[in-house]
């Protein structure tokens, strides 16, 4: 079992290629592995309450840590109870702490 | 030696002026420099596992280009230098390209063998 | 943390053309601070990032002179991230990669940045604990 950090730095309104990336993570977690997807720049717009949040809810609840870049989304009005359940917003040291501890990363 | 695989799923961006793809140039590049690479073609990609490719010489008033990119052969000499390279059935599916088309020694994979790839990489560069 | 990390970034966009650079440098940044050593590998159009004729302009639009609106030039970024790397005991090294620099005519760079090639960036991925690509799009 491995851990993977997945960098979403887009959004699903927008780019249809989202959707690869969710079910990559799905994939991942589904073998075993610990799967943190970590939303930044306009990859967190899903992460408010909204038709497009389904897919970031039902990852999390199949075992995928979700997390939300804190400015990111303090830049898009965002706020924490606005957020979709189960995503969490985290400061963008969380990605730093992770590849220094050797997580394989992927931004997409 | 730790083994990398780049997933590339930009495609013809900038490769006329670039004369190649970039992504494509620089696993060329690695691969000299001795490292252990593994491709993946994904998305709008798996689109430069297609024989064929004809990439047009630019002009522009006088000026004429007269090394134009050779986006197929740049994939043909990956493979010819050893480096596996693999694309995703469902997005040539998706695109409508046939297998039977496609660039001699191009593997495909499906959902499961992308995630092998991933999990087998000691490093998984998403370009 | 007990031990000195090593972390590689790859970057390829030029600046003032979407976020990724400034999440970039947030990224670089946040290393530096956690005491990290950083390679940042400059590729295609992150090669003019630490273009060093980068100017500030004022903006009629905001109403502000040059000096007022005080515009952010990233080469002033690497130049910062370098110094704070120096001052807490860290190293920030920046490769341009070479042709990326010659087709765009950008050779003049701040302090702290020179040309290179893959094979650098190889041999940092290789001698570093993790590396992080941020592509273009």
């Amino acid at each position: 079992m491995a851990s993977y950090l997945l960098i979403e730095s887009r959004d699903p309104f927008e780019v249809n290629d989202v959707a690869y990336f969710y079910d990559l993570a799905s994939g991942l977690k589904s073998r075993g592995n610990e799967v943190t997807l970590f939303l930044v720049q306009n990859g967190v717009l899903p992460a408010r309450q909204c038709s497009g949040s389904a897919q970031l809810s039902g990852l999390s609840e199949a075992g995928v840590r979700i997390l939300a870049d804190d400015l990111s989304l303090g830049e898009r009005g965002i706020t924490a109870e606005s957020l979709t359940n189960g995503v969490e917003s985290a400061a963008i040291d969380v990605v730093i702490n992770q590849l220094a501890n050797g997580v394989k990363t992927l931004w997409h | 030696m730790a083994t990398t695989l780049n997933i590339i799923e930009s495609a013809y961006r900038a490769t006329m002026e670039e004369q190649n793809d970039t992504v494509v140039w620089i696993s060329h590049a690695m691969k000299g420099a001795g490292a252990d690479l593994t491709v993946l073609l994904r998305g709008n990609a798996v689109n430069y596992a297609v024989l064929g490719q004809v990439s047009p010489a630019l002009a522009f008033g006088d000026w004429k280009q007269t090394h134009a990119a050779h986006l197929d052969e740049d994939i043909a000499s990956l493979i010819s230098k050893g480096v596996d390279v693999y694309a995703v059935e469902d997005d040539f599916a998706a695109r409508g390209i046939s297998l039977s088309g496609l660039i001699p020694g191009v593997k495909t994979v499906n959902r499961e063998g992308l995630l092998d790839l991933v999990e087998n990489h000691d490093r998984v560069w998403h370009w | 943390m007990s031990e000195k990390k090593t972390l590689t970034f790859c970057l390829m966009d030029a600046p003032f053309e979407n976020a990724r650079t400034t999440t970039a440098f947030r990224l670089i940044d946040a290393a530096v601070r956690r005491g990290c050593n950083v390679n940042v590998f400059a590729y295609e159009g992150a090669v003019c990032i630490p273009f060093s004729k980068q100017a500030v302009h004022p903006n009629k639009v905001h109403g502000c002179e040059a000096e007022e609106w005080n515009h952010p030039l990233p080469k002033d970024w690497v130049t910062e991230i370098i110094s704070l790397a120096e001052k807490s005991g860290s190293k920030v090294d920046w490769i341009n990669c070479g042709l990326c620099v010659d087709e765009r005519g950008v050779g003049e760079s701040v302090p702290g940045v020179r040309k290179g090639t893959p094979g650098d960036l190889l041999n940092w991925v290789n001698a570093s604990d993790n590396t992080l690509i941020i592509p273009t799009k």
